[in-house]
């Protein structure tokens, strides 16, 4: 059973509609793109979508309550979930630099989630 | 009484990238006035990643593009005065402003630049009816809350307006456990960066209802619902469309207004459109000495152009204190058919910062392919063809110093819609 999906592209302001058609993860047919780096866009998204995290993290800290964080390369769209999960439980002593890693391996994806500001106090 | 050479007010994205390029600039005496307790302005609470695509040409969050400036400031020799509020700014540069240190503080400055930002629309700008109850925020104010106060404003939400804040927002909450139940928008069409409406929404399943709005707030005590319609083309809601949407908190991402209290009073020609300060070829406004970027100046989509303006009007400010004013030939640039807005509002060729000056615009709709040109009163400068131009992603052009000294009377910059304008 060959399932359609419809993908914006975010690449440039155009914001092509593509409509892709898909068997068990392979790309079937793909319509409605205009140029090759939607292309490429399209197929790393309806195969392995992946995002940058960017949440808080509790901070002990007087006067601060929460240190905002990201994961330092994109992770699988499927464990932002799980990762958000893992990230309640962090909690962080200052001080603290930007880039810091405040977690590893988040939710198993190898990627470290790391501090995106410095405090100090 | 303080005597400083320039003071920055403001600590936020484009006051941070003005007192950096002020001292680059051989500016001695740069002090920096911000009003919240620490630096980094409305960057330290956008803590979603997508800014600085085009200063730094990498994907970095609101505090860490911040971070990058604060870091360079120490070794720069600019003084910050934190939780310090202004109060008032005379036309000739004395600054007031008040700290629960030192009470009262009188600042002359021989230049002067605004970088105050901006602030939301709220409830009150658009009239709706209903209760005051809790529950209601500017998309803004739950992004502070959550991202640096670490609490949730609510539970079920719905959203009024796409702009980028509410669509970032959107996510957030949902990524905190909260579930949206839609975004509204009373316009055909959104008023965010298509990247946030696919990564925000449609990533996680959150309807967008474009021609909506909320025609009525339900609760006492705490929102307990919302009544949304259907607008017609008038924009007025079509009553028989009427539903019933039960939430705890109603978001309004509806537009953000440029917060010039202290500008007026310098006496300053004001932009209706803008609502911001008119400026010259070097960002300075009528107020001879004062200047202004960012925000204050107009609303920006992307915070790396905040920086580039801010940028310039150091530069312009650096160019004054060195030299004042002589005698320039100013010519008007004039915002035609199709544009809501040219900025700058006027250029002094003989004092342009560079050999080119560049041209910020928005249109006043969407438009699938557009021409966009500059003409003055001896005939066309320029054309240039542009594809999917929206309102809420500006146009920027360049023109240079020699195209510029051809033109006679005024630029007048007009944006034409080329062909039929199908469907998106």
């Amino acid at each position: 059973m060959s399932d359609k999906k419809n993908v914006t592209c975010i690449i440039c302001p155009v914001g092509c509609r593509i409509e892709v058609e898909i068997e068990n993860g392979n790309i079937l047919n793909l319509s409605g793109y205009r140029c090759r780096r939607s292309l490429q866009y399209v197929k790393d998204e309806v195969t392995s979508p992946k995002r940058i995290l960017t949440t808080t993290v509790r901070l002990k800290a007087k006067g601060a309550h929460v240190l905002p964080v990201r994961t330092r390369a994109p992770i699988p769209k499927s464990l932002l979930k799980e990762a958000m999960k893992e990230l309640k439980s962090v909690s962080v002593a200052i001080p603290v630099k930007m880039g810091d890693v405040v977690l590893k391996d988040v939710a198993g994806t190898g990627v470290d989630v790391v501090a995106s500001r410095s405090w100090t106090e | 009484m303080l005597y400083k050479d320039l003071v920055i007010i403001g600590g936020g994205p484009a006051g941070l990238a003005a007192a950096l390029e002020a001292a680059e600039q051989g500016v001695k005496d740069v002090m920096i006035v911000e009003r919240d307790s620490g630096l980094g302005g409305i960057l330290q609470q956008c803590i979603h990643n997508g800014f600085g695509l085009h200063v730094f040409k990498e994907e970095l969050t609101g505090p860490e593009y911040a971070q990058r400036f604060i870091d360079r400031l120490d070794n720069a020799g600019i003084e910050v005065l934190l939780d310090t509020m202004v109060i008032e700014i005379t036309p000739d540069k004395r600054i007031f402003a008040v700290n629960s240190e030192k009470g009262v503080l009188e600042i002359q400055a021989k230049a002067v630049i605004l970088a105050m930002g901006c602030r939301e629309r709220t409830r009150g700008a658009l009239n709706i009816p209903g209760f005051r109850p809790a529950g209601i925020f500017t998309a803004g104010t739950a992004q502070r809350y959550v991202n640096i106060e670490g609490y949730m404003p609510g539970k079920e939400v719905v959203i009024l307006g796409s702009g980028d804040i509410g669509l970032i927002m959107a996510r957030r909450f949902t990524l905190e456990g909260a579930r949206v139940k839609c975004v509204l928008e009373i316009m055909p069409y959104s008023n965010g960066l298509t990247r946030n409406v696919v990564q925000c929404l449609e990533d996680y399943g959150i309807p967008l209802r474009l021609s909506h709005t909320v025609i009525d707030i339900h609760g006492k005590k705490r929102v307990e619902g919302v009544t949304v319609a259907k607008v017609d083309e008038n924009l007025k809601p079509i009553l028989s469309t009427a539903e019933f949407i039960s939430c705890d908190t109603l978001l309004l991402s509806v537009g953000l207004i440029p917060e010039n209290e202290l500008t007026k009073m310098t006496g300053a020609d004001f932009d209706a459109n803008t609502q911001g300060p008119m400026v010259n070829q070097r960002m300075e406004t009528s107020c001879e000495g004062i200047f202004a970027c960012g925000n204050v100046l107009h609303v920006h989509d992307l915070v790396d152009f905040v920086t580039m303006e801010a940028k310039f009007a150091a530069r312009g400010a650096a160019q004054y204190l060195k030299e004042k004013d002589g005698p320039c030939r100013k010519m008007s640039v004039i915002a035609g058919e199709g544009l809501r807005y040219v900025l700058p509002h006027a250029v002094g060729v003989e004092k342009m910062l560079d050999e080119k000056q560049n041209f910020f615009m928005r249109s006043i709709k969407p438009m699938k392919k557009a021409r966009l040109s500059i003409q003055s009163e001896n005939g066309t400068i320029k054309t240039r063809m542009l594809s999917y131009v929206k309102p809420s992603e500006m146009i920027n052009i360049e023109l240079n110093k020699s195209e510029i000294s051809k033109a006679a009377g005024h630029l007048k910059f007009i944006l034409q819609e080329e062909g039929a304008s199908d469907e998106r």
